[in-house]
Order: C-alpha cells, then sequence, then structure tokens
C-alpha cells in the first residue's frame, strides 16, 4: 500500500512505495538513450510520411515529396529490360525456325531466355533438368522419343498450342479409348494384350499369352495409333511401345492400368501465358537438350 | 437451482449438437458436432453427479485449482505443438513423409495449421490464461472473480483447440493464417474469451489493493484487443448451420489487410503483450528485485499499445496494398523498435544487483535467455519491416527464422520460466524436484533454438537472393525447386534444432511431474493478504 517511499540503498533511487504480492517498483527515470533513440525514430518516421506516400485524405493518400511509387518502379524496371532486348526480341520472332542457331548473337539469347522460360514455367511438370517424370506421364525432353515429333516446328507447336486442353481448338489432339472401363475388351483379353507390350518392349513375358494378345491387338485397333509393330506414331501423340521409355510405367501392372483406363495427359496452351518471342526461345532451348531433330 | 438451469443447458447441447452430427454435411463438421455432443454430455453427468453437493470453497483463498489445471494444459500442448512442427519441419526435409496412407489427413498442409495453433493457442494461450488468474488474484489480493467462471474458461478454451485440431486434419479451415477455426469455433472462442474478461476484470474490480499492477495492465490490453481482433477479422457468414463451410466478409486485398492486421496484432498483443505481463510478474518475483523502473512501465506500454495495431500493413509490401499503407505500415513497426524494448530493458534491468543469481538458478537463466530473444526479435521486426529488406525476405524462411526466435526463445522460454516457478506453489512442494534438469532443459532448448534460428537466417537470405537473381537480359537464373533443393541441408538443422527443444521440453514434463510426485510437502499460504 502507499506506505512512505524508503530509501533503498546509497545512490539507488526510491521506490514508487507501492507493494503488490511482495513485488516492488524503483522510481527510475527513463534510460536517455532509450528516450533519444525513441523520439530520433519518430522524427525520422515523420521525416519518411512527407517523402513518400503516407497519410490517406478523403479521395487520396499525400503523393510524398519525392513521388515515389512502387508501381512506377516495377514498370519502368521491365520497360528497360524490354527496351534493351527489343531488338533482339523483333529479329527472334522474324527469323526462321531453323535459323536460330546459325545466328551466334541470336542463340545465345534464345538459349538463355529459352532456359530462364523453362525454369519459370516449365519445370513443374518436366522437371529442372528438362528429364520429366518417369512413369508418372510428363515426358522426358532429353532423348530421342517424341510424342509429338522432336523437330523446332513441332516442338514449337506443341507449346504454343498445348495438348489436350480444352482453351485452344488447335491444340494437339487424340484419345486412346477406355478398353476396361468402356467394356470394348474384357479382363482376360486385356491381360493378353498387356503381355504383347511386354513381348515386343523386349520384356519377360508369358508367350501363348502374348500370341493371343497379338490378336486382340490387332483387333481391337491398338494398331490404329500405336502401329501393327507397336512404333507410335507422332502423328497422334501415340508413344512407341517397343523401347524402355515409358511414360505411364512399363510394368505389367502399369500396362494394364493405362489399356484399362486410358491416358489423357494434358499441357497447357502456353500461348496464353507467354509471347511469341517467348515461345520460340523456349523451343530453341527444349530442341537443344539433347533430343532435338 | 443453479445446478438445474446448468442441466437444462447441457442438456440442451448435447441434443443439437446431436441432430447437427446427424445432419451434417462435411465429416469436419460432424466429428465436431460429436465432439461437443460428447463434451456437453460429460459435462451433464459431473454437474449431476456433484448436484447438491455442499460447496466447501472457501472464499478467503486464491482460486487456484483451475491454474493447476493451466499448468498440466500448457506442459501438455506445448510438447504436443512441437512435437507436430518437428513432425512439419522433417516433412519438409523429407516430403516423402507425406504419406501416401496420410494424404488430405496427415500432409504438411494439414499438419502446419495444426502446429501454429497448437503452440500459439493450446500452448500459449493456456499459459496466458493460467498466468493471468495467477497474477490477477496475487497482485489484487483477491479471490478470482465468478465463482467457477474460471473453470468454463479452462475446459471451454480445451475444448475450442480439440474442435479446430481435429476440424484441421478433417479439412474445416478458414483458410486464414493463425485464424483458421471454422465459423461455429469462431463462435465458441468469443464466448470463452468474454468470460475470460469477465472474470479477470472482475477480480480486478474487487481488489483490495490501491492501483492496478503493470502486468495486469499488459494482460487487460492481451484480453480486449484479441477480442476486438477477432471479432472483425473471423466476420464471415456460414454456408450453413450444419457445415463448417463459411463466405467471408471482406474480399481482395480489403481482406488481406484485416486478415494481416489481425495476424501481426496476434504477435503483438497475444505473444507480445500477454507474455510481457507474465514477464512483469515472474521475473520480479523470481529474481526478488523490484521493477526496475515504474515509469518506464507506463511509457513502453502506452507507445507498445498505440503503434502496434498499425503495423499490420508490413506484412503486405509490394502487393496490391496501396503504397501509403504500405509506408505507414513500415514507420509505426520502425518507431516500434524502442516501445518494445521498453520491456526488454525493464526485465533485464530488474535483474541488475541480482546477476550472481544467473549463475545459481536455472530459472533466472531461462528468463534472461527469453527476454535477449524478445529483444532480438522487436530488433529484427522492424528492420524486416523496412521496404527495402522485406523485398529480400519477404516469402522467405527468414519470416519463419523469425517467428521462431520470437515463439521458441521469447515465448517459449519465459513460459518454462514460469512453469518452473509455479508447479511447486501450486501443489505445495519443496521446490523443484531437479535443479540439474531444469540446466539440462535451458542448454537443449538454446541450442536447439540457436540451431533453429541460424539454419533459417541461412536458407532465407539465400533463397531470397536466389528469387532475385537475373541474367543480362532480365532473365530468371534459377528455378523455384532449385532453391527448394538448395535448403535441404538447412531444413535438416531446422529439424534438428527443433527436435533438441522439444527434447528439453519432455525433460521439463518429467521433471514438473516428479516435483508434484516426490517432492516433500510444504505449508503454503493460500489465503490472501493485501500488501502492507
Amino acid at each position: 500500500m502507499c506506505a512512505k517511499p524508503i530509501k533503498k540503498e546509497p545512490k539507488q533511487v526510491e521506490t514508487t512505495g507501492h507493494q503488490w504480492d511482495g513485488i516492488e517498483e524503483w522510481n527510475n527515470p527513463l534510460p536517455r538513450w532509450w528516450v533519444w533513440v525513441f523520439y530520433a525514430t519518430i522524427v525520422w518516421g515523420i521525416g519518411y510520411t512527407i517523402a513518400y506516400p503516407a497519410w490517406p485524405l478523403i479521395k487520396e493518400a499525400t503523393p510524398g515529396l519525392l513521388g515515389a511509387s512502387t508501381r512506377a518502379d516495377v514498370a519502368a524496371e521491365i520497360a528497360r529490360v524490354d527496351e534493351a532486348n527489343a531488338s533482339i526480341k523483333a529479329k527472334l520472332v522474324a527469323a526462321d525456325l531453323n535459323a536460330i542457331g546459325a545466328d551466334p548473337e541470336l542463340a545465345t539469347y534464345a538459349q538463355n531466355a529459352g532456359a530462364a522460360v523453362f525454369r519459370t514455367n516449365c519445370t513443374t511438370c518436366h522437371g529442372t533438368g528438362a528429364n520429366g517424370f518417369e512413369g508418372k506421364g510428363y515426358p522426358s525432353l532429353i532423348d530421342n522419343d517424341w510424342l509429338w515429333g522432336g523437330t523446332m516446328e513441332d516442338i514449337h507447336l506443341t507449346i504454343t498450342h498445348g495438348i489436350r486442353n480444352t482453351t485452344d481448338a488447335d491444340a494437339r489432339y487424340s484419345e486412346m479409348p477406355k478398353f476396361g472401363v468402356d467394356g470394348l475388351l474384357d479382363d482376360t483379353q486385356i491381360a493378353q494384350v498387356a503381355e504383347h507390350v511386354l513381348a515386343i518392349s523386349g520384356q519377360e513375358h508369358d508367350a501363348a499369352s502374348a500370341a493371343a494378345g497379338a490378336t486382340v491387338w490387332a483387333d481391337a485397333g491398338c494398331n490404329g495409333c500405336h502401329m501393327d509393330d507397336g512404333t507410335g506414331d507422332r502423328a497422334q501423340g501415340a508413344p512407341n511401345l517397343t523401347d524402355a521409355i515409358w511414360l505411364y510405367g512399363g510394368s505389367r501392372e502399369a500396362i494394364i492400368e493405362s489399356v484399362h483406363f486410358a491416358r489423357f495427359g494434358v499441357m497447357p496452351d502456353w500461348n496464353e501465358r507467354l509471347s511469341e518471342d517467348e515461345i520460340r526461345a523456349v523451343a530453341f532451348y527444349v530442341h537443344g537438350k539433347g533430343g532435338g531433330e | 437451482m443453479w445446478d438445474y438451469l446448468k442441466l437444462i443447458g447441457l442438456g440442451l447441447v448435447a441434443v443439437c449438437a446431436a441432430i447437427a452430427a446427424n445432419y451434417a454435411h462435411d465429416l469436419a463438421y460432424q466429428v465436431n458436432a460429436i465432439t461437443v455432443m460428447l463434451a456437453a454430455g460429460l459435462a451433464f453427468l459431473w454437474v449431476l453427479r456433484t448436484a447438491g453437493d455442499p460447496k466447501v470453497t472457501n472464499q478467503a483463498e486464491y482460486f487456484d485449482g483451475v491454474i493447476r489445471a493451466g499448468a498440466i494444459a500448457t506442459a501438455f500442448w506445448g510438447v504436443v505443438g512441437f512435437l507436430v512442427g518437428v513432425v512439419i519441419a522433417t516433412q519438409l526435409a523429407f516430403p516423402q513423409l507425406n504419406f501416401e496412407w496420410a494424404q488430405g489427413y496427415l500432409n504438411f498442409g494439414r499438419l502446419r495449421p495444426l502446429h501454429t495453433s497448437a503452440v500459439i493457442f493450446a500452448f500459449g494461450g493456456n499459459a496466458l490464461i493460467m498466468s493471468s488468474f495467477y497474477i490477477v488474484q496475487r497482485t489484487s489480493a483477491a479471490r478470482l472473480f465468478g465463482g467457477s467462471l474460471g473453470w468454463f474458461v479452462f475446459w471451454g478454451w480445451q475444448l475450442v483447440i480439440v474442435l479446430a485440431a481435429t476440424g484441421y486434419v478433417l479439412g474445416a479451415t478458414q483458410a486464414k493464417e493463425y485464424a483458421e477455426p471454422v465459423w461455429y469455433v469462431d463462435i465458441l472462442i468469443t464466448v470463452v474469451w468474454v468470460a475470460f474478461l469477465v472474470a479477470f476484470m472482475g477480480t480486478l474490480f474487487k481488489r483490495k489493493e490501491p492501483h492496478i499492477y503493470v502486468a495486469n495492465w499488459f494482460l487487460l490490453s492481451m484480453i480486449l484487443t484479441v477480442a476486438m481482433l477477432h471479432l472483425v477479422n473471423n466476420a464471415a457468414i456460414p454456408v450453413s448451420i450444419f457445415g463448417s463451410a463459411q463466405v467471408q466478409l471482406y474480399a481482395g486485398v480489403q481482406d488481406a489487410m484485416v486478415q494481416w492486421w489481425y495476424g501481426h496484432n496476434a504477435v503483438g498483443f497475444f505473444l507480445t503483450a500477454g507474455f510481457l505481463g507474465m514477464m512483469y510478474y515472474f521475473v520480479p518475483k523470481q529474481a526478488e528485485r523490484p521493477v526496475f523502473s515504474y515509469k518506464l512501465s507506463i511509457i513502453h506500454f502506452w507507445a507498445l499499445i498505440f503503434l502496434y495495431i498499425w503495423a499490420g500493413p508490413h506484412h503486405l509490401h509490394y502487393t496490391a496494398l496501396p503504397d501509403w499503407a504500405s509506408t505507414l505500415g513500415m514507420v509505426f513497426s520502425v518507431i516500434l523498435w524502442m516501445p518494445s524494448w521498453g520491456g526488454m530493458i525493464n526485465g533485464l534491468m530488474t535483474l541488475s544487483g541480482a546477476w550472481d543469481k544467473l549463475r545459481t538458478d536455472p530459472i533466472i537463466r531461462m528468463m534472461v535467455v527469453s527476454i535477449g530473444f524478445y529483444g532480438m526479435s522487436t530488433f529484427e521486426g522492424p528492420m524486416m519491416s523496412i521496404k527495402a529488406v522485406n523485398s529480400l525476405s519477404h516469402y522467405t524462411d527468414w519470416t519463419i527464422g523469425h517467428v521462431h526466435s520470437g515463439a521458441l526463445g521469447w515465448n517459449g522460454m519465459i513460459t518454462f520460466g514460469v512453469l518452473y516457478y509455479l508447479v511447486p506453489r501450486l501443489w505445495n512442494r519443496e521446490g523443484l524436484y531437479s535443479l540439474k534438469l531444469v540446466s539440462w532443459h535451458f542448454w537443449l532448448a538454446t541450442i536447439g533454438i540457436v540451431l533453429y534460428a541460424s539454419a533459417m537466417w541461412v536458407t532465407g537470405i539465400m533463397e531470397g537472393l536466389m528469387w532475385r537473381e537475373v541474367d543480362a537480359n532480365g532473365f530468371l537464373v534459377n528455378a523455384f525447386a532449385d532453391t527448394v533443393a538448395a535448403k535441404f541441408p538447412m531444413y535438416v538443422v531446422r529439424a534438428l534444432g527443433g527436435g533438441l527443444f522439444l527434447a528439453g521440453a519432455i525433460i521439463m514434463c518429467w521433471n514438473l511431474w516428479m516435483t508434484v510426485r516426490a517432492q516433500p510437502a510444504r505449508e503454503t499460504k493460500h489465503a490472501f493478504v493485501p500488501a502492507e
């Protein structure tokens, strides 16, 4: 309670005289440095709000003496880069797709720009190394096994319009029938044709079942897209089934699943997100990854 | 009479919850409704069995039963929260731990809000409620107001925690950071929080001391401001009274601004002002020294609560937020630096003249480290709110490191100190079971925090620099996945740091358990006497 303030120690300030559950309080003054730093931050704060957009008024906020604007800063930065790249971009858009590599300046730009576009937009599905995700439906772009073709024109078209999307009428399109789901084949036939696919891809298989599967292959029309020998058709995005590269897995179970449910891999049409020069650059970059034709 | 009213009320709640469970549109709602039904049913049975029993509470004594329960809940939820934290830290380092069989329940996205809510609202919330009840009674020399209202606050808060936690795992969320609980949990939070306010204010009103002690200013500002923040940020319209979905009242940048006004002040008032209240009581008590400066406590209190409330926009620099709001958020954050440090100065200088205790008293050591981390985080915060710094630090792990040096260092350590202080007193025991174990806890926790914070500084600054790196033509040099790969070693160090912190907390639980079980009893006076 408000007892008389008592002197605690020599040279020590007094307590306030109050006490709560045994706790007292010294009546020490505010530390000088604390007060001055506090004042300094306040003075700085006032100055800063005069210099920069700060105080909201009725119609708009005070613009600040420096006329600073983060949006204008970003726009200026983008404009600066755009301007610096304008001529080479125009050159890239005008160039013949297959002639880009011949011009060292253009090739360097397309390679760097394409790599950046790829990192920002493509790595989510195709991986940072462009090697895809084997068995998950995301193809590797660094080998010679192309679903829709590996020439500059093919890659450029695929990136521009995408695959099986609903947003671009020019998207590449093909659809594998759901042989099991739609009752086109029964489970035995699916197992047999899967055995046939194991056989033509050089994997361990049951010979008798695979022979029956060859008949199913022809009767069900697998050869319509994947060809008689199973090497596929790039015009229809039908993968080659005779090699060791599998988009959705090459095990017996995975093949049966593919035949039963079918697959329907989708890629966006990048013409909505990327400009023509960016598409050309990334096409050049992908083409140069090793599998380009 | 009162018991019968309670029985009717609880019975109605149980029946309504059963009906709601039957009509539920989604699993989370159904599980929550069944939980409420069971809770109301159990409370019903308890009231029924004890109805008519003579009440033998001594009105001249402090109401400590609820504080004992609060101490247990604090320790329990602390361990749960830290454990989930270690799990998700490990999931970030090794994503294959997001098991296929647990997808949609125990993957990172579901567990992350569980971790943040468990540590902030379950561990921190129980610590705050428990110490508020303890402090307000001691410094008012009065029994807690409202009869068994304290028990309602305690059990209501545990129910909030359980409903929110099971909801997150089953996918019920508002998708607002630190305000994830869905609409009906928000309503329950409001009811419990108002009861907390009534119990606290009521006790202040009937205090026997002429003045209100500084700790209570901070605690009251916490209770009032959190109530306001909670109501404004959670304004939403339920899609159905039988479902957990809701539509929020705000949209776009307004929603973002309200959210971070809330989010930043949850840090400011829940984790700063509230815990400063704890510090202002327990540090002078443990040090047995007077508070350093009454003047400083007044000035920094008012400066702190005035300035904190404006600092939210610094969470939204370089977004759709207008520049002027961004500027103000930054300016207020920087001016907030000294008012925050006022608490640190008052805490540390209270120990001047008692520095020798650092050698002998591991609890004081914990409190000092806690205040040290408080000072560090409240310097780091204003610095990170500066636009130029924020353009590097925003969205990086630096933010995570900053939050954890505050949460683990400041909130965690002061709470551990408070638990070590309280448990022997609440259970009338002759001191702690083992001071050596407190030392072990201290070093494990401190090393854990240092590992955690430094790992996050390194990855945060690294990924910030990697994200902004552009080549001569203005193209990005790194893919996002490159930055994720580069962070791997630091993620392992972070998980390790969290593991050490968790190990320390488990040692604490053992130590406290043995204190209650094995230490000789001591006569403690629970009757209150106003100070002379």
